[in-house]
């Protein structure tokens, strides 16, 4: 690859060929793999294995439950991205620090705390089991997880983009008598909502391939509990080679339009500043 | 906020106008608070309250188990040999992708967020099928007598993968907003590549590099998925810190995994403090940079003769 | 002579930023390229410096051709746009950089350090990090730097492009004195036409990758070669005439036709200095009314109208405004005293022809 435009700097060759040798060595050989084993794979045996009772009872978990954590995630990031940026309050720094907690932390030890916590004997399930709501071993622990896992995404896209919104914009709509409540509606959110799905997609797709704190919190009870990852491992436990390459090539695709998705949520996030 | 008080005084007056009524802002203010706290800082307490539900004594003794000083030993080789693996690629990624213009670039950024968007199960079965028994060079290596599922190096291999976009993620943005105004000025004094390199462009990026080295190693000692599908868990030999913690999970002392876990959540700790004090040491070295410059100058454009040598005409 | 550029061309891709340049620029010399943004001129002065490579043509530094010896062996000192002062490294490394890539002895560089920060005023300064110095003070470090190691030739871009208007006009001085002191053969690149005309010897003025003309700023102010230059440095009346009756006429002026056949026409420009306007409705042959005075300082600008309303603008000063008692909407009289043609139709101009012509009496005078 050449450069048109001729540039001083020396070292594109030997960066670019590393870059391109190791990309290929570490990321594009092991996916190329996965390809290549599925084509060992007739296309009946493909589709028994990748759409057989439990495997969709699998999907549809780690769909839906990724689906209700990024959505809770949009929800309470947009809360926490506003209150962090618009308000001065004691505890904030501590708060802002708190967000980048869930991706710091081995999503194992999120699993295990959080499986513990919301146990019949632990700080909030000693609340919560009583009233009916039982946080670990059900569906509700998966989605309980994949919030926790997802939340640094949401709130870590909108907040800069909550930064530089323009004050003025807000000032104008009051100038013209908008009441606050009709500002925020009408003219804030609007502007933000596309950030705010780019949010949602990439805590979906954060969710969409966890495995380790589910693990923990999930108790693995197949047809309940049991996310797509999950039965992956399941499958290679049993050598069941095919099953697990079905499974990883449904969770792959799903992947590859997640991405596209949050591709397209960034154009149009950006479509006011590209004029 | 350590805002000069004159931008504070002119914030604050701007929002009057566009500001919620206070029992709005409040009950904002309390309900992102409590969710922040019950559902993002409990979690880290319960850790450490769990880990010494027992005490101090056993909380030493699960730690010192041969078991476990093991799966610490073998964490600590598989970040000593990824976190570095990833720096080269990620410094010289950056290098490429930020100083020059060529075909493809937008595809090879894609690319290499590519591990992020793939689940690290997923990741750990390429492994398998590239290097495993009836992997594509399962009877290669077999020959060679060499194994790599089930033991160290498919370990590396594995968190090499999912850690591989955190170094370059950090430096590309960071090397691009810096231009090659610098490496160019260098190289007018005479500098050699290398000599560039090392003198001008190492030194102004190296807070976002430790920023990703930072977290690439958090990612690295933690990493649960694709490790458990290559490790075999076999005890004292493949069983890395996260792994470990799975076992001791499943076995009847409920304090253990929580011991081992505080050890992992004090990573964390450590890498958000870290994280914290360098987007702090930013901040405020922008901040004394304009103050100290502002100080020289006086008010911007009145006392500008002060600032210009003796020779210029008054 | 210090740099010489022979029949120089770069082409980015499809897009020719520069064409065909020649010019030379002699020893000691204090040279302005001037131009527009995408002129070429930055791409230029990266060419000398080794930036960039030319397509075509060949590049003398000191009577060496440097088209293939790199930047790092050219000896040059480069001073960038936003100074591209090392952010990691303090005022007196900045300065010592250099210096020590070209693996002088410590005392020496520090020497030089010294004698550069004496030099420029930045004492006091040297344990400064870039972000703590004004803007002022960053590009006298540049300069420093620049040239620490003594280059053969010293190259800016857009040197006071960066800093504060005020600020700016102080810096110009400053540079014509330093290089005074020097004597280092200095080129910068400039957008600014006022700034040129201050502080160089000699301005290349660039449009499109076309060197329009190369002269003194006396030269290229009194005698445009063509309109670009004519519109771009300072201010000038521009008509267009159309040749009619053995005369090149625009409404009612008229100038002679200097050889251009019937129906063909030529472009013509004047300074407003050269617009002599009086009260007196009869003193001169075009009768036109003061629509509106600018002041400018101890100079005015009077926008005039004649009947067909061609505007036409004069410069005077005030001290004449005054003694005349003129206002606006006043009706005066006006002529235009000299002109130049800046092209003409039936033939192309060439630089060497004089093109500046005194109005012949008869027409100036009226009837």
């Amino acid at each position: 690859m050449r450069t048109a435009r001729f540039n001083p700097l020396p070292g594109l060759n030997l960066t670019l060929g590393f870059t391109i040798f190791y990309l290929t060595i570490i990321v594009l050989l092991p996916i190329a793999a996965l390809f290549l084993a599925l084509l060992d794979i007739s296309w009946s045996e493909f589709w028994e294995v990748a759409t057989n009772e439990r495997a969709m009872s699998a999907y549809k978990l780690s769909l839906g439950a990724s689906f209700i954590a990024a959505l809770l995630n949009a929800t309470f990031g947009t809360l926490l991205a506003w209150v962090l940026v618009r308000y001065r309050f004691p505890g904030r720094r501590f708060i802002d620090g708190l967000i980048d907690f869930p991706f710091a932390l081995p999503t194992a030890v999120a699993g295990l705390t959080l499986a513990s916590m919301f146990a019949a004997n632990g700080w909030l399930g000693q609340f919560l089991v009583p009233l009916g709501i039982r946080g670990a071993f059900t569906q509700l622990g998966v989605i309980i997880a994949l919030t926790f896992v997802g939340m640094p995404f949401a709130v870590r896209t909108l907040q800069p983009v909550l930064e530089s919104f323009d004050r003025g914009v807000e000032e104008a709509a009051a100038s013209l008598g908008s009441s606050r409540l009709r500002t925020f509606l009408q003219v804030i959110f609007p502007t933000l909502f596309p950030t705010i799905m780019t949010g949602f997609a990439l805590s979906f797709a954060r969710a969409l391939g966890e495995y380790g704190s589910i693990v923990f919190i999930s108790g693995n009870i197949p047809f309940q509990t049991e996310i797509a990852p999950q039965l992956i491992v399941m499958r290679l436990e049993q050598y069941d080679y095919v099953g697990a390459i079905a499974l990883a090539m449904v969770l792959l695709v799903f992947s590859f339009i997640v991405l596209a998705a949050i591709n397209c949520l960034e154009h149009w996030a950006a479509r006011f500043e590209r004029q | 906020m350590n805002l000069p008080k004159k931008q504070r005084e002119r914030t604050s007056s701007s929002q009057r106008s566009t500001q919620e009524p206070g029992w709005v802002k409040w009950s904002l203010i309390g309900i992102a608070g409590l969710f922040a706290v019950v559902f993002l800082f409990l979690p880290l307490i319960n850790v450490f309250v769990q880990a010494f539900s027992k005490g101090w004594v056993h909380y030493f003794k699960v730690l010192a188990d041969p078991d476990t000083i093991s799966a610490i030993k073998l964490t600590l080789l598989v970040a000593a040999i990824s976190v570095p693996a990833n720096v080269i690629f990620g410094v010289a990624a950056s290098w490429a992708i930020a100083k020059f213009e060529f075909r493809g670039k937008s595809l090879l950024l894609t690319f290499i967020d590519l591990p992020f968007s793939i689940s690290p199960v997923v990741s750990g079965l390429m492994f398998i099928l590239l290097f495993g028994v009836n992997g594509l060079f399962g009877p290669l290596l077999d020959h060679l007598g060499i194994k790599i599922i089930f033991a160290v190096p498919g370990i590396v291999l594995a968190t090499i993968f999912v850690t591989f976009p955190f170094v370059a993620r950090e430096l590309i943005p960071a090397m691009q907003a810096e231009g090659s105004d610098q490496e160019q000025a260098a190289m007018t004094m005479g500098a050699s590549g290398w000599q560039t390199f090392w003198y001008v462009t190492l030194p102004s990026i190296k807070w976002g590099l430790l920023y990703g080295v930072i977290l690439c190693n958090a990612r690295a000692m933690g990493e649960f998925g694709a490790v458990s599908v290559v490790s075999g868990h076999i005890t004292g030999l493949t069983d890395t810190v996260p792994l470990r913690v799975e076992k001791l999970y499943n076995e009847f002392d409920p304090a253990a995994p929580f011991a081992v876990a505080s050890l992992l959540a004090l990573l964390a700790l450590v890498t958000l403090g870290i994280k914290t004090y360098l987007e702090w040491k930013t901040e405020r070295d922008e901040h004394q940079g304009q103050q100290l410059a502002r100080e020289v100058v006086g008010e911007p454009g009145k006392n500008f003769a002060r600032d210009l040598p003796a020779h210029s005409p008054k | 002579m210090s740099i010489e550029l022979k029949n120089v061309s770069k082409r980015f891709g499809e897009v020719s930023a520069v064409h065909d340049i020649n010019f030379s620029v002699n020893d000691g010399e204090l040279v302005a390229l001037l131009g527009p943004s995408g002129g070429g001129k930055t791409t230029v002065l990266r060419m000398i410096g080794g930036l960039e490579m030319p397509t075509d043509g060949d590049i003398f530094i000191r009577g060496v051709r440097v088209n293939d010896i790199p930047v790092q062996k050219r000896n040059i000192g480069f001073v960038f746009q936003n100074y591209a002062l090392f952010k990691s490294m303090t005022v007196f490394k900045n300065i010592a950089f250099g210096l020590k890539i070209k693996k002088w002895k410590k005392p020496e560089i520090e020497a030089r350090v010294i004698e550069l920060l004496k030099l420029l005023e930045l004492e006091g300064l040297a344990n400064r990090y870039p972000h703590q110095l004004s803007g002022g003070q960053r590009q006298r470090v540049a300069i420093a730097r620049a040239l620490a190691p003594k280059p053969d030739v010293l190259l800016l871009d857009e040197p006071f492009g960066a800093v504060d208007a005020k600020i700016r006009q102080e810096l110009r001085q400053w540079l014509v004195h330093l290089h005074h002191d020097l004597k280092v053969t200095t080129l910068f690149v400039t957008h600014d036409q006022e700034e040129a005309m201050e502080v160089s010897d000699r301005i290349v003025i660039f449009s499109r990758g076309n060197l329009e003309q190369i002269g003194t700023p006396r030269e290229v102010y009194e005698q445009p070669v063509n309109e670009f230059v004519a519109r771009f440095i300072g201010v000038m009346n521009i008509l267009e005439l159309e040749v009619r009756n053995g005369m090149a006429r625009l409404n009612e002026l008229a100038f002679p036709a200097h050889g251009v056949p019937e129906g063909k026409k030529m472009k013509i420009g004047f300074r407003p200095y050269a617009v002599q306007v009086s009260p007196d409705l009869t003193q001169y042959g075009y009768q036109a009314v003061l629509k509106h005075t600018y002041f400018l300082g101890v100079m005015l600008r009077l926008e005039i109208v004649l009947p067909s309303g061609l505007v036409v603008r004069s410069r005077i000063s005030k001290e004449d405004y005054s003694k005349m008692g003129l206002q606006d909407g006043m009706c005066v009289s006006v002529q235009i005293r000299n002109y130049r043609i800046l092209s003409r139709e039936d033939e192309p101009l060439t630089q060497e022809v004089a093109t500046s012509y005194d109005m012949p009496a008869h027409i100036a005078e009226g009837i």
